[in-house]
Parts: structure tokens; C-alpha cells; sequence
């Protein structure tokens, strides 16, 4: 919660930097969002229990990651927060007008936020998480996007298959606050009568008719098919392809850096060495290590340098070689050590601490960089079933903080170690992290942020490697994510002396595995 | 950190750096050379220096014929054992400067961590841009990386008993599994059988449209891709056409030769997919009932290929005869009527197939891959997507459109690197280039096109070029020109001096080699990707690039192959004025009268490793 707490108080404080910048309102934040004109609020629609909530976190996880700032607003939250203690489905019966009344204020409420968020806050999309199923609040919805110049996008969940909703329901729903230490058999009743009561008003989108005109994406039976409408510009053609790409079944991911490097040993960074005596025993580990998991069909990808190659070549199984895994190109740095560095560069090496999530390496490549060029390796991820991905210390990260939903000021920090294989496996809304150390030593490459930069005090940035005049778009900070539970309504910027113990507590901890997920639910609200 | 002993001048010609090089040495260090040469340092000694050696520099420094060689061989090419005693161990602490008497002119010999870092430094143009490196950074790097090679020749015996896990191919720069000289060949594809694309719909429904546009793109992304019109093989079997009356279900004969004409279009398919390599084949036929589907479809299974139906539906009236007429009328079969004629016989042809349509069904066809277009890309119906080629397709398709517009390419105006005829770097513009710029004004203004998106890389020209245009830009890092790697602001003369190997390999398959520490064209290509994407989706865009860019977007969009990719003709200060028509794309040059130097480099005729410089040097253009 502590982490949250930071981070809604430092993108205040960023929010207000940028809102004094004239030209922060031509060019929001970096490379995926210019194409978006007006910021864009995207509205689920269906029954409960039909995946809303994980499409929504799951796509505000995704646009966060490759730039966009986005934020969910879960109207359950609003109510939970109106009506502290929910008794049973009575509530969400349509003739019962107190509560009805009590919904839509609700509603009335979030769209207030979803509007401060998009206008004042520098968010470039809303995901407006609620049932929605009558076209009274939808009309109400477009209203108010009309009214405020957003562009609106439907994100339409239609299933019918009961296994598939009896699962959501018993992963994700029993843990629900609105159920508290109750038995699971009246939690399943209860809710499926909750259900019943949405299916009384629930009136579909009907794209021959009355919403032919609208942009929405209808997802039928979790992804066997997809209906898409009007897709307005390309944020929205983003979006789609993204949701197109996602599936339910369950896998897991497993992350690993190639062994011990020669370059590792002599603590350079960069270059294209070859494996160290621990780094072919670390391949061997791993060989044993597939074994032991019994991972049948299991793909293996690498980068195209020899020290992830060799590590697969131990593997003993057909594993395929991505360029855009390579590590990132530190240009004039690659193979220094970082005392060569300090030495050569002093400047370089002090604008990298400020801010390394956008510092570019001359003639190399900067983290904002690489998350652009791994959006690829994400989209195939999602699609793909049990992968382990053999790749490089920066790139683990930027993969890990999809994953695990961190923001730009924690990537380029979380521990990657040598020797150690993460399992990602995707859980309700998250993603549980099981970390195995495979037992062979190896040098530690991880270099933590330096003590007392706030890296928040830094000025903006000028790339030197190439020419970029003033209006360029990637010279504005990538504002903190909001997505998965952080609660917006926390204190405002904390001072910085309060944060700096947290931020080192933060930097201990690689794998907070779901905790963030229940966050959101347990979090109080304290609006009304 | 600039170095205070240097004395040499730094606004020192790099090309005379370049010619000093010969008799830029002592005697002592030609002595030290040839001691290692000749085997007489200690295997120890030089395996420790291979160690230490290797990293820091950009390894590729000493990739010469020498290193390929051996690598053939099995020997450790990414070890350069380094000669100089200097560099021992100097990376990792740096020592002052050591003075060594050269032969020609007191100049300093640097330590190789200074050297390097300097040239780097102005690979990368660091500080102060168009900043040339120093005679005598150029004479380390340059006696350094040829000491290596010369080194290289003799080290074979040391490294023998290494057993080699991995070995570069010289040409793409990838890292392949290596055993006892046989080198694994894996094709990185993420197909695993192949596709077969079937189009589905009534006449002018754009399939034909659909299925070259689509075959196109995967031909441009590496996917091999052939198209199989089954109109082609009918008009093929039946040379003259005479009316729709063939196309009427009740025309048994018809009706026989349409369906044989199909089942020849099929062999081919299978032929193409199983046997000559192809990844996916689209199969554009009016394919309009289930019968006929279900054909397809047992075909396909028959020979473990996976189907993906591709239907095209569309009501509005004026589309449909907007279609016929941009494209049936030129049609082979209406060589020899009026237009009135040949509109009134393809409206009846479309009715005798509107009878028999059965289109396909979200409850019959559940089961089949498909992506249903409606009303021109207004809706779009996607069922079972299975695997990554197809998923493609489908964003493929949802990204495409068909309002008519114009895209301009264009390259920066002159820069200061390109008069000197060096490729690469991020220089600013001449006095010519600046020129083009304001001409470049003028043009758009006269167009006055509607809505023009202006786009950049990140590189300075581009941006100065699209500064003077006094409109809105934006920057695109997958735009910048092609990464040469260690060559990066080398002239061609230059290349073949210091890396003729590479010059040679670079000749013999353009469009595949990297440049050590760079990229390919087909890299490229990659890159460039979601520019097309995003290309496909807007309306009229400006595109300032580069040479090699621009050669790989106009490949997409006039279909050119790997092979003539990399030699299509982009000269500086000529705008390309590409319109969409029919089934391709019209293609309109504008030359803005700025002068400007050639840059683009043909072909030469001997592209043998062994050429001789003036057989590399052919057809390099003038420059200064």
C-alpha cells in the first residue's frame, strides 16, 4: 500500500509540472499515445462474471506499459464504498429503487473521476469497468464523453458457456469483499442470481441497428470470436489487436537470463561475449531444471547473442532466436565497466541515475526504447502457450513489468539476477511469481538506484544522439501508472523525505507476486 | 576527457589519417607484430590477451577475410588477440599516455581504451556534431584492427583445440549451432504448417483487391506468399469471353469448367505449399458456397494445411459500381465492349452467383477460422484465430482501407556527410539540402493537399528538412536510416580498405547482410513494419526519410522483391507520389530542381571476395 501511496503523490506532483509546460497539451507522454488525438474512454458491457474486470486490467496493464497513460474505475468500488455491507442480491434487483438510485449515483460519481483524470490528471484513457448493460447508462455515458470531447470505445463481453462462467466466478468472486467468510455454495448462489437480475434489463449492443454507429469490439465466448465495429483511429486498432491476442487458458512464463557472461565476470555491460564456466553450469541447471517441471511443449526463445544461444544450445530442444530480445544497446558504452563509464562519461552517467527509464545511451538505446521494441514479443507471449524466454538483464525487466504491472520508476530496477528463473503464471487478475535459483553462483550485475537521487527532481532530458527540437513527444515523463488497484484519492504528494525509506523497502522486493492484485478490494474509499 | 597531450589538430582530414596509416609505425612495433605473427609470444600470453582484448571495442574492428577464414575453420573469430602491449589491461584501468616515437611525424600512440572510446565517441557524435576523429585516432584504430587480422592468420594452431559450440554466419551476423563443421539451419518462422487463404464473396466485393494487397504484405515481411486467381486459370482455359450466360448455374458445361479450373488452381496451391517453399498461399475465388468450402477445406486437411476464409461483404450499391468500374472494365474479359455493356453483363454475372451464395455462418461455421469484412471495413466478424500468422492477417485487415489518397516519400535535403559521400551519421543539412527544404514548402503548398500528416526519423536532417515546412511532424525512431555498424560514416573507398570482405558480402546479398554491430535490410524491414501499419490506416502523409527507408517502404507499395529492394533508385531531392489505383499503386516523381549528389551506389559486376579495389570501387558515386 505504501508503494501505491508514492506513487499517486509523485505523479500529482509530475501532473502539475506538466500542466505548466504549454506544450504538454499537443504532445501527451511518449510513442504509442500521439496517434490518439482526444483521450479515449473505453466502457465494458456484459453480465457479471463475464471477464470484465480481468480485460480491463489486463488491457490498462498493457497501454501503461507500452505508454499510455490509462487508469481503471471500477464501479464496484464506488458502490462497495456507498453501501459498506452487502446483504444479498436484493440490491441489484431492478425494482428496487433505492438501490437503483444508489448505482447510479455511483456512477454519476466515477464519470466525475474518469473526467478529472482525463482532463486535468494527463491520463489518455479511462477504462470505465461496470456492467453497463442498459442502453439508458450507455446513452448516459455518451453524453457525458460528448459533452467532454472524449472519444468513447465499447468493450462488449458476451459468453453463454456456464462452465467457463462458473470458473470466473469461483476464481475470482468468492474472494470478492461483497463475500465475506461465507460458505462457497451460497457465495455461487447468490451471485447467479445477481446475475439473473442484470439479465432482465441486459439489452446487448445490437450492431445492425441502434449502436451500428458506435466503435466496439464484442468478445464472444472468451475469444473464439470477435465482432469489431468502427474502429475510429489507432489506439483503438491497438486495442482490439491486443484483446484479440489474449486467451484464458492457463500457462505459465518462464523468465531467465542467459548464464554467467566472460563480460559478466569482468563487470562489463553490453557486448557479445561468451558463457563463463558457471554460465555453461548454469545451462546445465537449466536443462535439468526442464526436466524436473516435465515442460512438454515447451518453446524456448533467445536473443541473437552467443551467450543466450549457448545457453539454449545446452537445452538439448529446438528454441527460436528473436533479434528485438537482443540486450539494450548502450551505443559508445557497450562493454564498459560502469567505473570505465563513471570515468569516461561522468555526465552520461549522472543523467542515466536522474532518469533511467528515458535516458538513451549515445548512438544506444534507452528502456523507453526497448519496451517499444518488445511490444512484439509481449503480443506473441500473450498468445503463446508455456514459453521460457532466455534473454538479457534489461529486457527481463521491461518483460517482468508488464507482467507485473511497475511503473517506469521501478523498471529499470527490479532484480534480475544471474542464475535464477522466474515462473510467471497468470492468476485472477495478476500474475503469481515463483522464483527458482538454480545453485550456481554467478557475479551481480544489478546496480541499485543511487542513494539520495530523487528521480523525480530531475530536469527533462535532451537526447544527444540525435537532433530533437523542442516539440518532440518523448521528452515529457511517462506519468505513474494507475492501473490495478492504486488507490487515486490517497493523500497528495507526500513529501519526499517521507518516501525515501519506502522506495528503498520497494527496491527489496522483486516479486510482490499478487499482493497488488486484492489491493483494490480491500482498499477503503473515502470519496463520499 | 579529452586528451591534453594530443597534438595533432582535431579538425585533422580523417583521409589523411587514412594514408598515414601504412607508414605510421615504429620499427619496434612492426618488430612486436610480427613476433606475435609468428607464433613467438607464449600460447598463454595470447590467450590472455584474447581475453581481455575482445570486449570493450566493438569487436567487429577486426572482421577482415582473414577472421572468416578461420571461423570456416573453427577458430575463435570474435577473439581478437590484441597485439600492443598498451592495451593490456588498459581498459579496465586506464594509463596515462605513452609516447612512442611513430615513423611519420612525432604523433602520439593512444592507449587503445582512449583511441577507442574517441572514435566511438565520434561514431556517435557525441559532442560537438560533424566533429571528425583525429588523424592519429584513426591511425589506432586502423593499425590496431589490421594488426588483429594480420594476427588472425597465424593464431589458427593456437585455437584449434577449442571446440567451437557456435559460429557467425558472415553474411546475417547470426549465431548458429555449429557441429563438427555442420552448421544447423533453423528457419525462424512461426508458421508451423502452412496456410491456405480463401477468399469468400460475391463478384466486386474487392477480393481480388484483398488477396494481392494482403500477399503483398506478407511477401514484404518475409512470409512467402503467392496468389492463386482462379479467374486467371478460367480465362487461361477459355480464351474468349463472351457473356454471363457462363456463369449461370443451369450452365452445366460452365459449371464443369469453372470447378476444374478450381481443382487445377488447387494442384498448384498444393504444389506451391508442399513443395516450393511457399508459407502461404491466397486462394481468391468467389468460393460462395459451402459445397465448394468444404472442397477447400477436405483439400486442406488432406495435405496439413490450415485454412483461414477471408469474406468479403458488402451492400452499398456504389461501392460495388465504383469497383467494377475502377477494376472489372479493364479486365481482360470486357477487352472489346463499351463500358455500359460490360457494367450491365457484371451485374448479371453477380446475380447468377447471388442465388447460390451461402455466406458464412456464425452457427454452421463455428469451427472455421475466419474474418468476416462488412461494408468495407465498417465491421469486421473474427472467428477462431489460431496462430500468429493469422492473427497478423486479421490486423492486417482491420487496417487497410480504400479512401483515396496520396503518400509522399521524400529524403532529407543534401546533407554535409552525403557531399562528402560517407554513409551514415547524423550530420545537418548543406546549403543545397536547405534549399530543398524551402523548395520542398512551395511543393506542398501548390499541392495543397488536404489533411497532410508529415512524418520524420529522429535523425537531424530529417528534422531540419521538415522544420522549414512550418507545419506539425512526427518523429519516428523506427524511421531512422539504416544502423552500418562499424561502417557508419565510412566512405565506400573507406569500407573496401579497411573491411573488403564485408564490402564483398554486402555485394553478393545486399538485402540479407548486416553490417557487423548493424542491421540488414531485412532488419529493416522489420523495423518498419508498424510504419506500413500505420501508413495503411491514415489518409495523405508526407514521409521525410532516408535512403535505405525509403527503398524498403517502396518496395511494399510497388511490390518489389528482396532482390531488387536494396537497388531501387531514391535520389535526394526528388519527392515520390504514390497513389493507390486498382491493385496497385501509381507512382509519380517529382524532381524539385535543388541540385544535389548521387548517392546510390549499383551493383558491381564482380562481387567476388577476391576483387580487386577498382572492380569494388566501380560504381561508387562521385563525391568529394
Amino acid at each position: 500500500m505504501s508503494s501505491t501511496q508514492r506513487d499517486s503523490g509523485a505523479s500529482t506532483n509530475s501532473t502539475e509540472a506538466k500542466k505548466t509546460d504549454p506544450r504538454w497539451n499537443e504532445k501527451k507522454c511518449s510513442w504509442a499515445s500521439y496517434m490518439t488525438n482526444s483521450p479515449t474512454m473505453i466502457v465494458m458491457i456484459g453480465l457479471p462474471a463475464r471477464g470484465k474486470t480481468y480485460m480491463s486490467k489486463k488491457l490498462t496493464r498493457y497501454l501503461n506499459w507500452i505508454g499510455v497513460p490509462t487508469k481503471v474505475f471500477n464501479l464496484g468500488v464506488y458502490r462497495r464504498e456507498a453501501v459498506r455491507a452487502y446483504k444479498s442480491y436484493d440490491f441489484f434487483r431492478h425494482d428496487n429503487e433505492e438501490a437503483m438510485k444508489i448505482r447510479k449515483q455511483c456512477a454519476l460519481v466515477a464519470l466525475q473521476d474518469v473526467r478529472v483524470y482525463l482532463t486535468e490528471e494527463g491520463g489518455q484513457i479511462a477504462v470505465f469497468d461496470a456492467t453497463n448493460t442498459t442502453r439508458e447508462r450507455r446513452d448516459l455515458i455518451q453524453a457525458f464523453v460528448k459533452e467532454n470531447g472524449f472519444k468513447v470505445f465499447f468493450v462488449e463481453s458476451v459468453c453463454d458457456d456456464p462452465d467457463v462462467i462458473a470458473a470466473n466466478i469461483l476464481e475470482v468472486k468468492v474472494s470478492s469483499p461483497d463475500y465475506p467468510e461465507k460458505h462457497r455454495e451460497r457465495v455461487m448462489e447468490d451471485f447467479l442470481k445477481r446475475i439473473e437480475c442484470y439479465k432482465v434489463t441486459y439489452q446487448l449492443l445490437d450492431p445492425d441497428d441502434y449502436d451500428k454507429d458506435l466503435s466496439f469490439i464484442k468478445v464472444i465466448n472468451v475469444g473464439q470470436r470477435f465482432l469489431v465495429n468502427r474502429v475510429q483511429d489507432y489506439i483503438q486498432s491497438k486495442i482490439v489487436y491486443y484483446l484479440m491476442n489474449i486467451h484464458v487458458h492457463s500457462h505459465s512464463i518462464y523468465l531467465c537470463r542467459h548464464g554467467e557472461s566472460n563480460h559478466n565476470v569482468e563487470g562489463r555491460i553490453g557486448g557479445d561475449s561468451e558463457l563463463s564456466p558457471r554460465g555453461k553450469q548454469f545451462a546445465h541447471a537449466l536443462r535439468d531444471f526442464i526436466d524436473e517441471h516435465k515442460l512438454s511443449d515447451l518453446k524456448v526463445w533467445t536473443s541473437q547473442l552467443r551467450r543466450t544461444i549457448q545457453t539454449a544450445e545446452e537445452l538439448g530442444v529446438p528454441y527460436e532466436q528473436w533479434k528485438i530480445l537482443n540486450e539494450i544497446d548502450a551505443g559508445v558504452c557497450e562493454e564498459m565497466t560502469y567505473q570505465m563509464i563513471q570515468d569516461s562519461f561522468p555526465e552520461e552517467f549522472a543523467l542515466r541515475d536522474q532518469d533511467k527509464y528515458h535516458y538513451r545511451y549515445p548512438g544506444g538505446e534507452s528502456y523507453q526504447d526497448l519496451v517499444q521494441r518488445l511490444e512484439p514479443v509481449i503480443m506473441e507471449l500473450e498468445r503463446q502457450g508455456n514459453v521460457l524466454v532466455i534473454c538479457h538483464q534489461a529486457v527481463m525487466r521491461c518483460l517482468l513489468a508488464y507482467f507485473l504491472d511497475k511503473g517506469a520508476d521501478d523498471l529499470p530496477y527490479m532484480k534480475c539476477p544471474l542464475h535464477t528463473v522466474l515462473k510467471l503464471t497468470p492468476v485472477a487478475y495478476g500474475c503469481k511469481v515463483e522464483m527458482f535459483y538454480l545453485n550456481v553462483e554467478a557475479v551481480n550485475t544489478h546496480r541499485d538506484r543511487p542513494l539520495g537521487k530523487n528521480p523525480r527532481d530531475s530536469a527533462l532530458i535532451h537526447r544527444r544522439n540525435s537532433y530533437t527540437p523542442l516539440s518532440s513527444h518523448d521528452q515529457v515523463k511517462r506519468p505513474r501508472l494507475y492501473s490495478a488497484g492504486n488507490q487515486p484519492w490517497l493523500p497528495l504528494a507526500p513529501t519526499p523525505s517521507a518516501l525515501m525509506p519506502e522506495r528503498l523497502q520497494s527496491q527489496e522486493s522483486l516479486c510482490e507476486g499478487i499482493d497488488f492484485d486484492g489491493s483494490e478490494e480491500t482498499s477503503g474509499c473515502v470519496r463520499f | 576527457m579529452r586528451g591534453s597531450c594530443r597534438p595533432n589538430n582535431p579538425r585533422d582530414p580523417p583521409d589523411r589519417a587514412t594514408a598515414g596509416l601504412a607508414g605510421g609505425r615504429s620499427k619496434q612495433e612492426h618488430e612486436r607484430e610480427q613476433r606475435l605473427c609468428n607464433g613467438e609470444e607464449t600460447c598463454e600470453r595470447l590467450k590472455l590477451t584474447a581475453g581481455t582484448c575482445q570486449d570493450g571495442l566493438r569487436e567487429s574492428w577486426c572482421r577482415s577475410p582473414a577472421v572468416y577464414g578461420r571461423e570456416l575453420r573453427g577458430g575463435v573469430k570474435e577473439f581478437s588477440p590484441c597485439s600492443s602491449p598498451e592495451v593490456e589491461g588498459g581498459f579496465m584501468e586506464p594509463k596515462p599516455y605513452q609516447f612512442e616515437p611513430l615513423a611519420q611525424g612525432a604523433e602520439t600512440a593512444m592507449p587503445e581504451w582512449q583511441w577507442r572510446k574517441e572514435w566511438v565517441q565520434f561514431l556517435s557524435r557525441k559532442d560537438l556534431p560533424g566533429q571528425k576523429p583525429t588523424a592519429s585516432v584513426c591511425r589506432e584504430v586502423l593499425r590496431v584492427s589490421d594488426q588483429r587480422s594480420k594476427m588472425l592468420d597465424n593464431e589458427d594452431v593456437l585455437l584449434e583445440n577449442h571446440p567451437r559450440e557456435l559460429t557467425q554466419n558472415p553474411l546475417k551476423k547470426i549465431w548458429m549451432p555449429h557441429k563438427n563443421g555442420h552448421i544447423a539451419h533453423r528457419r525462424v518462422c512461426m508458421t508451423n504448417c502452412p496456410t491456405l487463404i480463401v477468399t469468400v464473396g460475391l463478384p466486386a466485393r474487392g477480393k481480388t483487391y484483398i488477396s494481392k494487397k494482403l500477399t503483398r504484405y506478407l511477401n514484404w515481411i518475409g512470409v512467402p506468399t503467392k496468389e492463386f486467381n482462379v479467374g486467371d486459370y478460367r480465362r487461361e482455359c477459355l480464351k474468349i469471353y463472351k457473356s454471363f450466360e457462363f456463369f449461370r448455374p443451369d450452365n452445366e458445361e460452365g459449371v464443369k469448367i469453372r470447378r476444374q479450373c478450381a481443382m487445377s488452381a488447387l494442384n498448384d496451391v498444393r504444389q506451391y505449399l508442399s513443395v516450393e517453399g511457399g508459407q502461404v498461399a491466397v486462394f481468391d475465388a468467389t468460393n460462395t458456397t459451402r459445397d465448394r468450402r468444404g472442397t477447400i477445406m477436405k483439400f486442406a486437411e488432406q495435405n496439413g494445411f490450415k485454412v483461414f476464409f477471408v469474406e468479403s461483404v458488402c451492400e452499398d450499391p456504389e461501392v460495388i459500381a465504383q469497383n467494377i468500374v475502377q477494376v472489372k472494365l479493364g479486365n481482360p474479359d470486357y477487352m472489346n465492349c463499351s463500358s455500359e455493356e460490360a457494367l450491365e453483363d457484371f451485374m448479371e454475372r453477380i446475380k447468377c452467383y447471388e442465388t447460390s451464395y451461402q455466406p458464412l455462418d456464425e452457427d454452421l461455421d463455428s469451427d472455421v477460422s475466419y474474418i468476416k469484412i462488412m461494408d468495407v471495413g465498417r465491421r469486421y466478424l473474427v472467428n477462431r484465430v489460431v496462430d500468429h500468422i493469422q492473427s497478423r492477417i486479421v490486423y492486417y485487415l482491420m487496417n487497410i482501407h480504400i479512401t483515396p489518397r496520396s503518400i509522399y516519400l521524400c529524403r532529407h535535403g543534401e546533407s554535409d556527410l552525403n557531399i562528402k559521400g560517407r554513409i551514415g551519421g547524423d550530420s545537418g543539412l548543406s546549403s543545397r539540402g536547405k534549399e530543398f527544404a524551402k523548395h520542398l514548402r512551395n511543393f506542398l503548398e501548390e499541392q495543397n493537399i488536404k489533411d497532410l500528416k508529415i512524418w520524420t526519423s529522429q535523425m537531424k536532417r530529417t528534422i531540419q528538412t521538415a522544420e522549414c515546412l512550418g507545419v506539425p511532424y512526427e518523429q519516428w525512431k523506427s524511421l531512422n536510416e539504416i544502423d552500418a555498424g562499424v561502417c557508419e560514416e565510412m566512405m565506400y573507398e573507406e569500407i573496401q580498405e579497411h573491411f573488403p570482405l564485408e564490402f564483398a558480402l554486402r555485394d553478393q546479398d545486399k538485402y540479407r547482410y548486416r553490417y557487423p554491430k548493424g542491421e540488414s535490410y531485412e532488419d529493416l524491414v522489420q523495423r518498419l513494419e508498424p510504419v506500413i501499419m500505420e501508413l495503411e490506416r491514415q489518409e495523405n502523409v508526407l514521409v521525410i526519410c532516408h535512403q535505405a527507408i525509403m527503398r524498403c517502404l517502396l518496395a511494399y507499395f510497388l511490390d518489389k522483391t528482396s532482390h531488387e529492394l536494396p537497388y531501387l533508385k531514391c535520389p535526394l531531392h526528388t519527392v515520390l507520389k504514390l497513389t493507390p489505383v486498382a491493385y496497385g499503386c501509381k507512382v509519380e516523381s517529382v524532381y524539385l530542381g535543388v541540385e544535389s549528389v548521387n548517392t546510390h551506389r549499383d551493383r558491381p559486376e564482380n562481387v567476388n571476395v577476391q576483387r580487386s579495389t577498382e572492380d569494388a570501387l566501380q560504381t561508387v558515386p562521385a563525391h568529394l
